[in-house]
């Protein structure tokens, strides 16, 4: 027999070792669950009720411009390949609170495709010269043009930015004001000052483009973009990168401009407006349609209808679950001792 | 990963040669080497450091799994289809391989120390005329080297030459075959002559042709032709290479076989790998979910044809893609990208996972202290890690009686001599006393030849023995003359006996130690020293036991010349031969006897007889025609025998303790509770098996019937069985009913269980086993025996043990343990889903074909209960867990996939794609498998019915697959269109748009990453700190991580790979975004709170009882188990049961015990200096859990 001593072999008695680890042993009981259903219920209620009433005060205003049925304003417009005004009006009839967000609205359009959304270079885009030369694969077809020269921005998303252009008249007296629009802000922080710089090149921004070609549907080349603004050119142009950021879903909205300034800083008064459309923008082809939205926002955003009743919803659920719960639980309660 | 990766395991490297038979010539090194055989050199290793990664990386990529991955890389690198960066695969990728690759490396860095050190061990070579030291790898094929005692055999060789008479040679042959009885092998005469003579031995030139290497460790065929004479070769003169040369000062040999040629490595390698039903379910399942897969892709393809047919060709205006020409081929374009995509669902790192799983849970085995054996200083061991959660399903356990139930070890225990019963303690009130390791022992100091370890604890013995009462010295020299036991004398002088059966040995042992000490035999003598004196008795005759007689005699000449005839056997057999003037003292004996067995001990009666000359003389005559005659010789000498045994005088009875192995009966009892059907199969006689059946508490006085089946014909079994049946169930139909097997049909019949009106048992014995085992009647067997709950098996053979458990496994679908110590357990332990050996006893065999080992068959109860039921509970948690979270992963892309024309869009960022199984998820599940218990060990004991709903295969199972499926199905429908509704036509707070691409993305894949780790923590019961801080690390790591990749820096050093920039701080501080997390994530969650919460309610399983009770009973830990009380067992069960086989008899008397052991005996028989000396006697104790837990603080 060996030595008692000698237990050389003997496994360490370590908490760890013995599965001996302190813890923490919940169950579901009812003392938990069911006071746990009535406080998430209130809850949900509660945040229901307060999503509910803010969303009813935010005021929305859309209109489909896309001019498919005849009659409509752009009916005669459809045609994009001659250049095309047409007109909306609308009128309020009280104050359409201010800040007003003006956004163009598209649908049926799949910004969210996979071969889309990859089709742009983000180094080019990023003001690196070398991917001006050489536009990254992804964009074929739009990599370079016919004459094998880079097309910059390269690919389908640059390619397919939305050109109609808003102007909006506030009727006043019958003759037409228009309404300050301010676009600039309009992308986001990180987008406009890291994700998109335009390239650092000595002499003008246009230089920077020498031997690239535009994009093949836009009128004019980047670095032209804004022809009112020089500083908003480039890739650095607030509707290009509001562009780019491409839409998860196929009807989206897309910040246009939104109206701070001057008599409507407060919001649109009631009244005749008349809004102005250059109508570029080809979507009948693929049964798209085209609108232009004005909304003001709260602290919870847009408008959204759908969180607060599915708050309230889930929460009556919720309080009904745990009634139904404690029934059950007083009437069929397991017995403890049978075993 | 377990069957992938052994699937390329052992079968490299080695090269066929075909050899059609070797010819050797002693000490001609040039002929052998042009022969070009492999010299002594081993090599396990595979790889060398130039070799590793290409062959690593080789072995690895066949694997399915792996293969898969490169599969999706290449589909990745084609630009048509490829719909995720490469690096989503390559990065798991390459964390797989190089785990496996560090785990190979490391195990084959093993190897090579191991052989290195094998191969640097040092022998005596004769080379030129001299003895040289030479390592082993430098052996060559041919030579001949000198041997020493207790080394081990070089290499396979043809002995030559002994230092023993007769060119004898013993070798312990534990490492190969894993019995450590001594095996003798004689060289062959001719070159025994040439002894130690180096001349002789350089100048020896004989020429060996014999059969090419091969597996057989008992074969071999050769002859040697040495001076123009050929001599035979055979098993017998060949040295096998893993054997121990003993009590042998020296010996030469000729190397036959060197290295890889030799039995011991040809038999290596060969291990039959086994899989557990999770695993079977597992393929299973991934078939399935590749087909699924197929299905979902296949889905979205059509789907995006369609769309291309009427969407996507008139949306050409801003995008001109290449294909659009052809829908079709888009179609099938997007069929693969989605593979891509959906590939998460088939989980590939689950393999790692439940591997990874495995090893943890097989350490706990190896940890735990409750399970080792101070003792014998022997932890219990997973030898295999791959089958933790098959422990939890147990059904049917097959057990080894010797070594495993018992102990093997024989204690003297009780007597009784001329009517008084000794061997018991009474206090001073004349209460009797259980016995304990405390109670105070006799001390045998006043005898020097005492063995010390001899426990006894009744002085009014010693004092009768001291006293000099006749009928007591008549008493223990009966036992000290009549058996057939050898004595060795070690080299300190030790008395050691080698008997042929433990019980024996331990009368023996009695006797030495009450002064009557058996020192020396001869084939015509026996000496003892009686009492001090050295007594010398003349050996007449020995009246060999066999089964029939159930007796054995000794006719011996004591001093005076007087002539005595010893006998003892079974009570019944040896009360019809006393003679009529005993019949008073037979009562009190008979009274004794059953208060013995009713203690399940074995007991004997002794009694004697004095002969008269001339009587035996005239017997001994007729004694010598009967042992020469030709026809019926065993007939004739029983019948001669007969007329010298009676009109004995009675002396008394003994009782030996078959010791069980501590705290068997109480694990028993508990296993049946679990609901685990025990049978025992053993090599013994009905009766000791019964015995044994009986004291630990397999068959119980309470079962309602206990049947035998002991026939001699095929019909009269067939009947017995039927009539069993039908008495367990009247209803029993006379076909068996069959389990209709699953889709993918296995050829074999399940068959379905039946119910019994009460408890029943069945003891067969080795005849009927034999018919029962029969093709025509298997089926028969196996219902009756599966209706029973204990069955025991007796004299069966190690091929009929497999059988046994073959049977079972195949036609019913459950799992079975096989437990057993010894080298004829090995077929069962290895036909077994679960084998588990008995470490420290007879052996290393079993322990070495066993997946799991441990000392003490008592913790059995521990590795299945515990271990084996949180194994299983965790592995099955796990894999839903891992399910569910995948699927709920990939689903999500399949709704999305009908919005956004079905291109194959993700729903996710790529590197949450990359890092969501890898990093985000991985760890909390790992916790969650490694800690979690529904409740502790002790609850665990208390309520062994816990045990059950593995064996039902409750946890997880196709319907609970089904079940996650469905799961999933909801939850990523909510993880999709809650998100959907909630941003679609909504703005941020400052008037932005918010449902762009990558908001939508974070939006999404932060809320399922929340809702996972909500469903792991309901899923988790135990949560340690440690699963606290996975959970919460993860979360962390992920928003760390998520806000780190999305950032500035990131993008600037990585444009093209980071394209995500800024969107996890613009648009988590939306609260219309938590909003909707907070949302969807209640959704998916709370209505499985719900529906767990009322199930617990309405349908309560046994474990969430156990788990309220142990809940409620916090403050107040578990009752302590109930102290088990022996029962009296009422039945008298005795007799010289316990002889396996004929004695020694034979050989004592002939004499040829000095020249080898008999050949035929069974390798079975317990040792040389039986374990008797090595232990002291345990005495009963319960196992109770305090005893142990409390050891750690008495350290």
């Amino acid at each position: 027999m060996k030595n008692e001593g000698e237990m050389a072999n003997r496994p360490d008695n370590t908490a760890f070792t013995q599965q001996r680890l302190p813890a923490w042993q919940p169950v579901l009981s009812a003392g938990i669950v069911i006071p746990g259903f009535v406080l998430i219920g209130l809850a949900f209620i509660g945040i229901g009720v307060a999503l509910f009433v803010t969303s009813q005060k935010i005021q929305v205003l859309e209109t489909d411009y896309t001019g498919a049925e005849q009659g409509s304003p752009c009916y005669d417009c459809r045609d994009t390949s001659v250049p095309c005004v047409c007109r909306v009006n609308f009128s309020l009839s009280k104050l359409f609170e201010g800040p007003v967000f003006f956004y163009y609205g598209l649908s049926n359009y799949f910004q969210n495709y996979r071969q889309y959304g990859s089709s742009r270079d983000d180094d080019q885009l990023s003001g690196y010269t070398s991917a001006f030369t050489s536009p990254s694969e992804t964009c074929a077809p739009y990599q370079y043009n016919s004459q094998k020269k880079p097309i910059v921005p390269c690919g389908s998303v640059a390619n397919s930015m939305f050109n109609d252009s808003f102007k909006l008249y506030h009727v006043v007296n019958g003759q037409p004001r228009p309404v300050p629009l301010d676009g600039k802000g309009i992308a986001w922080w990180t987008d406009y000052n890291i994700k998109y710089r335009n390239p650092t090149v000595n002499g003008t921004l246009a230089s920077a483009f020498a031997d690239t070609v535009k994009p093949i549907n836009w009128p004019r080349p980047a670095y032209d973009l804004d022809t009112t603004d020089p500083s908003n050119n480039g890739f650095q142009n607030q509707d290009f990168i509001v562009w780019m950021r491409r839409a998860a879903l196929p009807n989206f909205r897309k910040l246009y401009r939104r109206i701070t300034e001057g008599d409507y800083a407060n919001g649109l008064p009631a009244g005749n407006y008349t809004l102005e459309i250059t109508y570029n923008y080809p979507v009948l082809a693929f049964d798209g349609r085209k609108k232009v939205v004005f909304s003001n926002v709260s602290w919870m955003g847009g408008k959204n209808q759908f969180l607060g009743i599915a708050y309230l919803v889930i929460g009556s659920l919720c309080i009904v679950m745990s009634v139904v719960m404690l029934i059950v639980y007083a009437k069929y309660k397991f017995p403890e001792d049978e075993l | 990963m377990g069957s992938l990766l052994s699937s390329f395991g052992l079968n490299c490297g080695k090269e066929e040669v075909n050899e059609e038979e070797r010819h050797i010539r002693a000490n001609d090194r040039a002929f052998n080497l042009s022969r070009h055989y492999a010299n002594n050199a081993i090599k396990t290793s595979k790889y060398n450091i130039f070799t590793f990664l290409p062959l690593n990386l080789f072995e690895q990529l066949q694997r399915l799994a792996n293969a898969y991955f490169i599969f999706l890389l290449i589909l990745q690198l084609i630009p048509q289809i490829s719909s995720l960066s490469w690096f989503t695969t390559v990065v798991p990728l390459v964390l797989v391989l190089s785990i496996t690759a560090a785990k190979d490396g490391t195990d084959d860095y093993n190897r090579h120390k191991s052989d290195k050190q094998v191969n640097n061990r040092e022998v005596e070579v004769l080379i030129d005329g001299q003895l040289k030291k030479e390592k082993w790898m430098n052996v060559q094929v041919g030579d001949i080297i000198k041997l020493e005692t207790d080394e081990f055999v070089t290499a396979d060789l043809l002995l030559l030459s002994s230092s023993e008479p007769l060119n004898l040679v013993y070798v312990e042959t534990a490492e190969l075959d894993g019995e450590t009885n001594l095996k003798v092998k004689q060289a062959l005469t001719v070159t025994g002559e040439i002894g130690d003579s180096i001349e002789n031995l350089a100048a020896f030139d004989g020429e060996v042709h014999c059969e090419p290497p091969n597996n057989h460790l008992d074969k071999f065929k050769g002859t040697l032709t040495l001076n123009g004479e050929v001599h035979s070769l055979d098993n017998d003169k060949i040295l096998l290479r893993g054997c121990t040369l003993r009590n042998t000062e020296w010996c030469f040999g000729m190397v036959i076989f060197g290295g890889p040629d030799t039995k011991l490595m040809q038999n290596s390698g060969k291990t039959k790998f086994k899989r557990t039903s999770v695993d079977h379910l597992m393929n299973l399942l991934v078939l399935c979910i590749i087909g699924m897969l197929a299905l979902l892709c296949t889905v979205l393809a059509i789907g995006n044809t369609i769309w291309e047919t009427t969407e996507g060709s008139s949306f050409t205006v801003f995008l001109p893609s290449t294909d659009s020409s052809d829908p079709v081929l888009s179609g099938f374009l997007t069929f693969w990208s989605y593979v891509i995509i959906l590939n998460t669902v088939v989980p590939i790192s689950l393999y790692v996972s439940v591997e990874m799983i495995r090893l943890g849970n097989s350490f706990y085995i190896n940890w735990d202290r409750k399970m080792y054996y101070p003792r014998k200083d022997t932890p219990a061991q997973a030898r295999t890690t791959t089958l933790n959660e098959e422990l939890g399903q147990i059904k049917y356990i097959f057990s080894d009686k010797t070594g495993t139930l018992t102990q093997n070890i024989m204690t003297f225990n009780r007597c009784s001599i001329n009517g008084k019963s000794y061997g018991e303690v009474f206090d001073f009130s004349g209460q009797r006393m259980e016995i304990t390791e405390k109670t105070e022992k006799v001390d045998f100091s006043w005898n020097p030849l005492a063995d010390p370890k001899f426990a006894f604890h009744d002085h009014s013995l010693v004092e009768t023995v001291k006293l000099g009462t006749p009928e007591v010295h008549a008493f223990f020299r009966l036992l000290a003359l009549c058996h057939t036991v050898m004595p060795e004398e070690k080299k300190d002088g030790q008395l050691a006996y080698q008997a042929q059966s433990p019980d024996e040995g331990a009368l023996v042992l009695a006797a030495r130690n009450f002064g009557f000490v058996f020192r020396e035999r001869t084939p015509e003598s026996i000496s003892v020293v009686e009492m001090g004196e050295h007594t010398t008795y003349e050996l007449l005759a020995v009246l060999d036991f066999n089964n029939v007689r159930k007796r054995m005699s000794v006719i011996v000449r004591n001093p005076e010349g007087k002539l005595y005839l010893y006998c003892k056997g079974a009570d019944t057999i040896i009360y019809e031969r006393l003679h009529p003037s005993c019949t008073k003292l037979m009562e009190v004996t008979s009274e004794h006897l059953s208060e013995y067995a009713g203690e399940g001990l074995r007991t004997l009666a002794l009694a004697y007889k004095e002969i008269d000359e001339g009587y035996f003389e005239e017997w001994r005559h007729r004694h010598y025609v009967a042992s020469t005659a030709m026809d019926n010789r065993e007939e004739q000498l029983d019948a001669v025998y007969e007329e010298i045994e009676k009109d004995l005088q009675l002396l008394g009875a003994t009782a030996v303790e078959d010791k069980l192995q501590d705290g068997v009966p109480q694990t028993i009892e508990q296993l049946a509770k679990a609901d685990i059907k025990i049978w025992v199969l053993t090599g013994d006689k009905q009766e000791t098996a019964e015995n044994i059946g009986y004291s630990c508490n397999l068959l119980r006085e309470e079962m309602a019937e206990v049947f035998i089946v002991a026939s001699n014909s095929p019909e009269e079994v067939r009947e017995e069985l039927r009539n069993a049946r039908k008495k367990m169930n009247p209803r029993s139909g006379d076909e068996p009913t069959f389990i209709k097997s699953g889709i993918l049909g296995k050829r074999s019949q399940v068959m379905q269980e039946e119910e019994t009106d009460g408890e029943y048992a069945m003891v067969i014995n080795g005849h009927s086993l034999a018919f029962a085992l029969q093709k025509d009647m298997e089926m028969e067997f196996l219902r009756t025996a599966c209706m029973c709950q204990t069955v025991i098996c007796c004299r069966v053979t190690p091929l009929q043990k497999a059988q046994v458990v073959e049977l079972v496994k195949k036609h019913k679908k459950v799992v079975t343990l096989a437990i057993g110590d010894g080298a004829n357990d090995v077929s069962m332990i290895k036909a077994a889903h679960i084998g588990v050996g008995i470490s420290g006893q007879e052996g290393m065999q079993a322990v070495l074909s066993s997946d799991f080992s441990f000392a003490q068959f008592r913790y059995l109860q521990r590795l299945l209960l515990v271990h084996g039921r949180w194994s299983y509970l965790r592995m099955c948690k796990f894999l839903r867990y891992f399910f569910y979270k995948n699927f709920t992963f990939t689903f999500v892309h399949f709704w999305y996939g009908f919005f956004c024309g079905f291109s194959a869009q993700t729903v996710y960022d790529q590197w949450f794609i990359t890092l969501y199984n890898l990093v985000y998820t991985a760890l909390p599940v790992l916790a969650l498998a490694l800690f979690d218990q529904d409740v502790n060990d002790r609850w665990s004991f208390q309520y062994p019915q816990l045990y059950s709903p593995g064996q039902l295969n409750m946890y997880f199972n196709k319907k609970v697959f089904l079940r996650i499926l469905l799961q999933s199905c909801y939850c990523s429908l909510i993880l999709f269109f809650i998100p959907y509704a909630c941003v679609h036509d909504t703005v941020r707070d400052d008037g932005k748009d918010i449902a762009d691409y990558q908001s939508f993305a974070l939006l999404a894949q932060t809320s399922l990453l929340i809702t996972v780790n909500i469903q792991m923590a309901l899923d988790t019961y135990y949560w340690t700190a440690v699963n606290h801080f996975f959970l919460w690390g993860s979360m962390s790591v992920y928003f760390a991580v998520t806000f780190t990749m999305y950032s500035n820096g990131m993008f600037l050093i990585f444009t093209s790979s980071f394209p995500f920039i800024g969107t996890a701080r613009n648009s988590l501080n939306q609260p219309n975004m938590w909003l909707t997390m907070f949302l969807s994530t209640m959704l998916c969650t709370l209505p499985v709170v719900a529906y767990r919460f009322l199930f617990i309610q309405l349908y309560p399983t046994i474990n969430d009882k156990v788990r309220h009770k142990a809940r409620q009973a916090k403050a107040a830990p578990p009752p302590t188990p109930r102290r088990f009380t022996r029962r009296r067992i009422s039945t008298r069960r005795s007799g010289y049961a316990f002889s396996h086989a004929r004695g020694y008899g034979d050989l004592v008397t002939s004499g040829r015990f000095l020249l080898r052991p008999k050949r035929t005996r069974p390798a079975l028989f317990p040792v040389v200096d039986s374990p008797v000396t090595s232990t002291t006697p345990q005495t009963y104790r319960t196992i109770t859990e305090e005893d142990e837990s409390r050891s750690p603080t008495s350290e």
